[in-house]
């Protein structure tokens, strides 16, 4: 059909890849907006605004509609696992089974309590109460992006148990948490999903602001959400470096892939764009000297590993240069935008919410944050190739022989189109309908303090 | 009792407990839609929507938790049934996603009540047991073949022209309906709600007698297709008296108009019994004839680990759950309507 003969571990390869790509969309929603909403309703509790309760509101209700996609996309993905990669979860069954157990307690707790926040928004006396039913929901659910990144981490780079023969021998159920990749990526995904979802929430406020809806309560949103992606912003550099720093020492094919490093040297340069030629010339890159090994070791003389000292067969492929690049250029735009902002709001706070050009340069941050996400997960799996679980058990070992992956693929992609376009035109709808200001007015809460 | 039993009871109690949330979900979602084409909507959809709304997430919770835990416990059971249900396991999740997305969607978004949505999630809600209903098929063994590779083919033309397939197919339908109608006939009651009480009644009474003779039609069919297993299953055959007998009370109840809670835990009873006598005589195995609790179990280390994690998460789930249902289920005001969301 899409290849020349059936292959299952290709198809299965895709059909995993497309049911993730759709379900981080939901999952980082599902996992930094109930934070973005807890402040939100913080806020207004503790300055007694209305118009922040509202915010929280507001934000509550579009999120149930992502919630319902991301949980069955969720559920879809832990199915596929056992249906696409049979061997590989006999072996995660024997070694990671805490971390993904903890994962299914972590969504329960969150889905328990969720039902409960949105039911009780008037029931408790003191507000407060209603509040604090948001936490187990904030909890839960970075407790499931905790646990699940464990098992991705352990993926990377197997730890807690004996390898003999290329066969696990002795597992330690919960040294099998403790991976070197776990500390990076999880503070990588939490808050980088986090920054997402405060930029996503920026957009709509700034496209209110750019249609000419001057009412302060997108004002308010604006300037909560956007000092709030700028604080994870500056979060996520810092263990962006350190992941660097990570790859270096536990997986050196990866960022050497992902640099086109080839001769290992010291005082390596960092490489940024180009294109590769046939037989590994780079051209038209631009050459950072040091920056490399600074990014490796963090110093300009340290060695780093290069391509020609890692057997070919368990090299990477090269391409993810190219989509690591891309993914550092979004981080520039983001970082651009946020600076703008932060310094039109120290020198020109007008400027903030009228300004056409960082206005539709925070809508920007949205979709790139985003694609952010993508292509850093993309990057993050594909370079792992070819293993699943590094070192132990190539993907091919791993996926299933049944026939039909083919047509499943098909019929998933179709799903998820229909999923993902009804969401959309749910969540338009939910809005367009019943905007802020009307609901404010409705809702007799004019006034709520001026900014 | 030895690891292996804990394990497998933990998760039976686990599949338990979703075949009955889950089927008060699909029989509601059902109902909803139905009363809808037959002009019935007005009368029960209020009662329905108001206990629906704050539980639909915790539903899937359980078939995840089931899943999760199966694998951890028993993983050669990942590469057994994962190889042969792709195609049912796919159909489920398909089913699945469209049931809990349009659900949100039908009452979350502006667009209340699209009818399009609603027979979306309510037909849905329908095929899901269906389709679920063919893991517990296949694990009677004769729809998988084994070749001396160890390579698996899933026999399907086998298990759809299987009149043992069939009944479970059935019986997973009807008890489902049977189930949600008995539960909506306690909440009705409890919402006061006369209009709707009546009209669910009548649905409970009418899937009481196919509920019943579907069951006996399993019974049949097992005997034919697994003897073994029936054979166990008469070693338990108390527990199939008394789940006869906890109908027959269930059904009264609802009949007489009496005591309705005391009625729901009847019928709780009565699944009960005929589930865990079901399950104990399908011991000791997983996938007759390939596998069985004992030869597939997780190492020691893991398995104590798993059950301490369990115990644990128990701690902070019961209180969850039960602060769920007195906020939404025993609350008095918010069952009759007079809180607002």
């Amino acid at each position: 059909m899409l290849l020349a003969s059936y292959d299952p571990v290709m198809y299965s390869r895709m059909l995993t890849g497309l049911t993730l790509a759709f379900h981080i969309i939901f999952a980082t929603i599902g996992v930094g907006v109930p934070l973005m909403i807890a402040l939100a309703e913080w806020i207004g509790i503790r300055r007694k605004d209305e118009h922040y309760l509202l915010m929280a509101r507001r934000w509550a209700r579009g999120f149930v509609i992502t919630v319902a996609v991301g949980v069955v996309t969720g559920t879809a993905i832990g199915l596929q696992l056992s249906l696409l990669w049979p061997s590989f979860m006999k072996v995660a069954g024997q070694s990671i089974a805490i971390p993904l157990f903890l994962e299914t307690f972590a969504f329960f707790f969150e889905a328990i309590f969720l039902g409960i926040y949105l039911y009780t928004w008037d029931r408790f006396k003191n507000k407060m109460t209603h509040f604090w039913m948001l936490t187990p929901v904030v909890i839960g659910s970075s407790a499931s992006a905790f646990f699940i990144t464990v098992v991705n981490a352990f993926m990377n780079a197997p730890a807690g148990v004996t390898v003999v023969d290329g066969k696990i021998t002795d597992i330690s159920p919960f040294g099998a948490m403790l991976s070197p990749a776990m500390p990076t990526k999880v503070s990588h995904v939490l808050i980088t999903a986090y920054l997402t979802c405060a930029f996503i929430l920026a957009a709509i406020s700034a496209w209110s602001l750019l249609k000419g809806r001057n009412h302060v309560y997108y004002k308010k949103a604006l300037k909560l959400t956007m000092i709030s992606a700028c604080v994870f912003l500056l979060s996520s550099a810092i263990i962006g470096d350190l992941s660097g720093k990570y790859l270096a020492n536990y997986q050196p094919e990866k960022l050497a892939a992902m640099e086109w490093h080839f001769e290992t040297t010291k005082q390596a340069p960092l490489v940024f764009g180009g294109i590769l030629t046939e037989d590994n010339e780079i051209k038209y890159g631009i050459k950072i000297p040091y920056a490399l090994s600074v990014l490796a070791h963090g110093r300009p003389n340290a060695e780093v590993t290069g391509l020609n000292d890692i057997p070919a067969d368990e090299t990477p492929p090269l391409w993810i240069h190219y989509l690591f690049d891309l993914k550092m250029s979004f981080v520039a735009m983001m970082v651009l935008v946020a600076l703008v902002f932060l310094l039109l709001l120290w020198r020109k706070r007008s400027l903030v919410y009228s300004n056409k050009w960082l206005l539709r340069g925070i809508i920007l941050t949205a979709p790139l944050a985003m694609l952010t996400i993508e292509h850093g997960w993309i990057f993050a799996e594909v370079g792992r190739q070819p293993w699943i679980l590094h070192g132990i058990m190539r993907t091919s070992e791993g996926a299933t022989v049944s026939d039909h992956v083919d047509t499943m693929l098909i019929v998933f992609a179709l799903l998820y189109i229909v999923l993902g376009l009804t969401a959309v035109r749910v969540l338009l709808r939910m809005f367009r309908n019943n905007r802020a200001e009307d609901e404010i007015a409705a809702r007799g809460i004019e006034g709520g303090g001026q900014q | 009792m030895s690891y292996e039993v804990i394990g497998i009871t933990v998760l039976w109690i686990f599949l338990f407990g979703y075949l009955i949330v889950a089927s008060i979900d699909f029989g509601a979602g059902f109902f909803s839609y139905y009363s809808t084409i037959t002009g019935k909507r007005h009368l029960i959809n209020k009662v329905i929507e108001r206990y629906l709304s704050p539980v639909w997430e915790v539903t899937n919770v359980f078939l995840v938790f089931f899943f999760v835990g199966f694998v951890g416990f028993f993983p050669d059971t990942a590469y057994y049934y994962g190889t042969a249900l792709l195609l049912p396991g796919s159909v489920a999740i398909i089913l699945l996603a469209i049931r809990g997305s349009y659900y949100a969607f039908s009452n979350y978004g502006s667009k209340k009540d699209s009818r399009f949505y609603l027979f979306l999630y309510g037909a849905s809600g329908l095929l899901i047991p269906a389709s679920l209903s063919t893991v517990l098929t296949i694990s009677e063994g004769g729809y998988i073949a084994v070749d001396d590779n160890n390579q698996i083919t899933f026999l399907f033309t086998k298990l759809f022209t299987s009149a043992y397939s069939w009944t479970v197919v059935l019986l997973a339908i009807v008890s489902v309906l049977y189930i949600s109608a008995m539960f909506l006939c306690y909440y009705a009651n409890r919402a006061n709600d006369r209009g709707a009480f009546e009209l669910v009644r009548k649905y409970a009474i009418a899937w009481s007698g196919p509920t019943i003779l579907s069951s006996l039609l399993v019974f049949f069919a097992i005997r034919g297709h697994n003897a073994g297993h029936f054979q166990r299953m008469e070693d338990y055959a108390w527990m199939f008296v008394l789940s006869f007998v906890c109908f027959v009370v269930a059904i009264y109840l609802v009949w007489a108009r009496k005591r309705l809670g005391l009625s729901f835990i009847f019928v709780l009873l009565q699944f009960g019994f005929a589930f865990f006598g079901y399950g104990a005589g399908h011991l000791p195995y997983i996938l007759y004839p390939y596998l069985t609790i004992y030869d597939n179990f997780t190492s020691e280390p893991m398995a104590i680990a798993l059950i301490s994690v369990f115990v644990l998460g128990l701690l902070l789930l019961i209180p969850s759950l039960y602060l769920l249902m007195r906020l939404f289920l025993f609350d008095a005001n918010y069952v009759q309507g007079k809180r607002n969301k």
